[in-house]
């Protein structure tokens, strides 16, 4: 096969355009240094018209919105999903990971729930704490001031709470809480759960003039035409580019290798172009890759070279180990008072106005980490689904369930925004036995080799969902509110989610001091090869009981530093 | 499935009384195709329009389905001032589902068959030219699970009744007379600034000094962000 070799030499080439891809793009490129960015998924912009989905109703859908091809809906800004046609990979045993996958600019920053935790000092350090997994080789001091400027460039919601973990930062103000949250609020503390405002990544006030404020449409998950929520391209790559930056983007561009030459330097990457299936390759002084924690585990696994027998980075035999989600539970609820409620416009932000973060100590349970609490419900813009079983409440009134006619209407208008939820999400212990590899017989339609996941829960998984469980119900009760369905039980290992569903997976390429426990050091360049780095969530030795991003942007901005500094010193 | 094969199974597993129906076809003309195509204009990927033409150029349901379809739906959620399930769509909602979710297709057109079958042993007529009451009758028959069972443990018609009631309503309050009945008023820019005074008063609640002092004045969004160097807003 002819592979087509371009001239020019970049000083960077970023691998993926998500939270840490966007990050490097924006910080490398502002220093003056030359950047290719190279996207698997086609150019997306929130504010193009033929792109968007934000404002739209569900009858501009024939499917009202429904979920077929992408998985949280038509409106979704996700392309992708946990199964791509093209895309496979595959299970060793009984392990039933999921993988999620979003291939456009931006990745899944354009859908997420800007759910923006810092980690607090004692995620870095929790193998000292209870003995579990390892302690990262950097403090929160360390991360903190990178926290600060993350929160001042992109914007965080939030407020001071001064609790030891969950760090206050740089906040905009917090939205005031719904109807159905000032019942949560009500039911947590009768139950001793700490509850407070949010802190998503949405603009409730202005914070330079190029991105627009929130005006409330709770459609985040479309990516904001007004720039108001983080999107790696609206927030970073965009004001990259108009700022002057040297950026070249190659989208549809799915990278097989890093190239390395006879020293086992890095010389830059090699990729199958989408469009015309042919393979192209691209010179660089460094290579970072930010393609996913998998992903990048996956192309490094692929680079096997003299130099790099077990892959690029790999002498350890720990890139893809050490692969960790978040473990999800949930349970909703019908609260009777809200029956037949008024009706307002409460769209409010895309997300909660109030969740729970951790609030007990581990000591004194019979699992090593905790979880955090997010809350939805109320009166949701109707989409396919509303209407389904209109009336299954009425079983909890001894009044006939069904029919037909009129009296549907009132049921529906009586039921509306008469539901509540809950959802936990909480630490993994990160196993070395939880891992994926390449499959050594598979090939994804553009030839290149695919992964394969082994993965086990753990009983620390399994009692923290069990704990979830005993926490909700209590709430749901102390809120007059009535626990939906049946309690999830050891049957189905208390309604724990599959790993990989709620797509915080991490771990794959994790920080250490030592090298032969470890891929990357503290600044997520590689121990074996000096000018490749990994800013995606692969480096996070441990993952905390909060969301993934606002940590692999610190984590790329603090790594992009040095990759500047290294620059400097003619160390590329 | 392969749309011979379908044709294959329903002929097998026919319930016999002699109700034909036809299977998905081929037939929509490119005009109409196009004319569908314009007015769903919602941000679809390149291979999504391409799934979306696909399913737009069958046509699923035979005139004298989608006349029974358009019957059932109007029971189940019959016209008031605010419109019908004739204005929502509902009965091209439902052509389009049976495509979009295959399996749809199958368990549709045997149970509209079975509807058949109940009214001609009863009535020695098809649905359709029962008069109401005589169709309420079959609907009485159907309309009314056992809350104590689970969704699959019913009566395989009170099943195949509860997906039609299920389609017609979301169907009816996804579309704009539905949204317009319903009073949802989102999905418009506007300026959240908590639950509404008369609504806290209903349900006896009050918004806390402590937590709404820490909440946003919308009257000073539009101002930058400025902080002190320990986070204190200062704008």
């Amino acid at each position: 096969m002819q592979i087509k070799e371009n001239l020019k030499e970049y000083d960077v080439i970023i691998v993926g355009s998500g939270a840490g891809g966007g990050m490097a793009t924006k910080i490398l490129s502002e220093a003056g240094l030359s950047i290719a960015i190279v996207e698997a998924g086609p150019y997306f912009d929130p504010a193009n018209p033929d792109q968007m989905t934000q404002m739209k109703w569900a009858y501009d859908s024939p499917r009202r919105g429904r979920g077929t091809t992408r998985p949280f809906g038509d409106f979704d800004q996700a392309y992708g999903g946990w199964d791509i046609e093209g895309e496979p990979y595959s299970q060793v045993g009984d392990t039933q990971f999921r993988w999620f996958r979003s291939r456009m600019l931006g990745g899944r920053t354009n859908h997420w729930g800007r759910i923006s935790l810092r980690f607090g000092p004692d995620d870095f350090r929790k193998k000292s704490i209870d003995g579990l997994g390892e302690d990262w080789p950097i403090t929160y001091d360390d991360i903190k001031p990178y926290y600060d400027k993350v929160d001042k460039l992109i914007g965080v919601f939030g407020s001071k709470e001064n609790l030891p973990n969950d760090p206050d930062g740089f906040f905009l103000p917090p939205p005031k809480p719904r109807l159905h949250e000032m019942f949560y609020i009500k039911g947590a503390r009768k139950s001793n759960v700490k509850v407070m405002p949010s802190r998503l990544s949405i603009l409730t006030k202005r914070i330079n003039n190029e991105r627009g404020v929130c005006f409330y449409c709770r459609q985040c998950a479309r990516s904001c035409m007004a720039y108001a929520d983080f999107s790696s391209g609206s927030c970073l790559i965009f004001p990259a580019q108009k700022s002057g930056g040297q950026i070249d983007m190659f989208v549809n561009s799915m990278v097989r290798s890093v190239t390395t030459n006879e020293e086992g330097k890095a010389t830059g990457v090699s990729y199958i172009n989408k469009d015309d299936k042919k393979e192209y390759k691209l010179k660089g002084k460094v290579v970072v890759l930010a393609a996913s924690a998998c992903s990048s585990a996956r192309i490094l696994l692929n680079s096997k070279s003299k130099q790099h027998p077990n892959g690029l980075g790999n002498s350890s035999d720990i890139v893809g180990k050490y692969l960790h989600d978040s473990t999800g539970g949930g349970r909703m609820a019908f609260i009777p008072d809200l029956m037949d409620r008024k009706i307002y416009n409460e769209d409010g932000v895309g997300g909660m106005h109030v969740y729970s973060p951790w609030w007990l100590d581990n000591k004194k349970l019979n699992f090593p980490r905790g979880y955090h609490i997010e809350v939805w419900g109320g009166m949701g813009a109707p989409s396919y689904g509303t209407g389904f079983n209109v009336n299954a409440f009425n079983k909890f009134f001894g009044i006939p369930v069904g029919g037909y006619g009129d009296v549907l209407r009132k049921d529906m208008r009586k039921y509306y925004g008469s539901l509540i939820g809950m959802d936990g999400r909480g630490e993994s212990v990160a196993m070395k036995s939880n891992y994926c590899e390449i499959d050594p017989n598979q090939v994804d339609e553009y030839g290149v080799p695919t992964l394969r996941f082994n993965y086990k829960w753990t009983e620390h998984e399994v009692k923290q969902a069990e704990h979830m469980q005993n926490t909700f119900e209590e709430i749901i009760h102390n809120m007059g509110a009535i626990a939906l369905g049946n309690k999830a039980d050891k049957s189905s290992n208390f309604g724990l989610t599959k790993p990989g569903e709620i797509i915080h997976e991490v771990g794959t390429t994790r920080m250490g001091n030592d090298s032969k426990t470890s891929v990357v050091n503290e600044f997520e360049q590689l121990h074996d090869v000096s000018n490749v780095f990994v800013v995606d969530a692969g480096p996070f030795v441990s993952q905390a009981d909060k969301n993934p991003t606002w940590t692999i942007m610190a984590l790329a901005w603090r790594s992009s530093d040095y990759i500047i500094d290294q620059f400097k010193k003619q160390n590329f | 499935m392969d749309r011979r094969d379908s044709i294959k199974s329903i002929m097998l597993g026919s319930i016999g009384v002699g109700v034909l129906f036809e299977s998905c076809v081929n037939g929509v003309s490119n005009e109409e195709i196009k004319k569908t195509i314009s007015k769903f204009q919602y941000g679809r990927t390149e291979k999504e329009k391409a799934y979306d033409k696909k399913l737009f150029s069958i046509q699923c349901f035979s005139k004298k389905e989608m006349k029974t379809i358009t019957q059932l739906c109007n029971l189940i959620l019959p016209p008031n001032e605010f419109g019908s399930i004739i204005d929502a769509e509902v009965p091209e909602l439902i052509e389009f589902m049976a495509k979009d979710i295959p399996s749809y297709e199958t368990t549709i057109k045997n149970g509209l068959s079975l509807l058949n079958q109940f009214s001609i042993k009863n009535y020695s007529k098809s649905f359709i030219d029962c008069n109401e009451n005589q169709q309420k009758e079959f609907l009485d028959e159907m309309a009314y699970p056992d809350p104590d069972l689970s969704s699959s443990e019913q009566k395989e018609e009170v099943q195949w009744f509860s997906l039609m009631r299920n389609l017609t309503m979301t169907g009816y309050y996804t579309s704009k007379v539905g949204i317009k009945e319903l009073g949802y008023v989102g999905n418009t820019p506007n300026v959240w600034d908590g639950v509404p005074k008369d609504v806290l008063d209903q349900y006896g609640l009050s918004y806390e000094k402590e937590w709404i002092d820490k909440c946003v004045d919308q009257s000073k969004r539009n101002e930058t962000a400025v902080w002190d160097n320990d986070g204190n807003l200062l704008t």
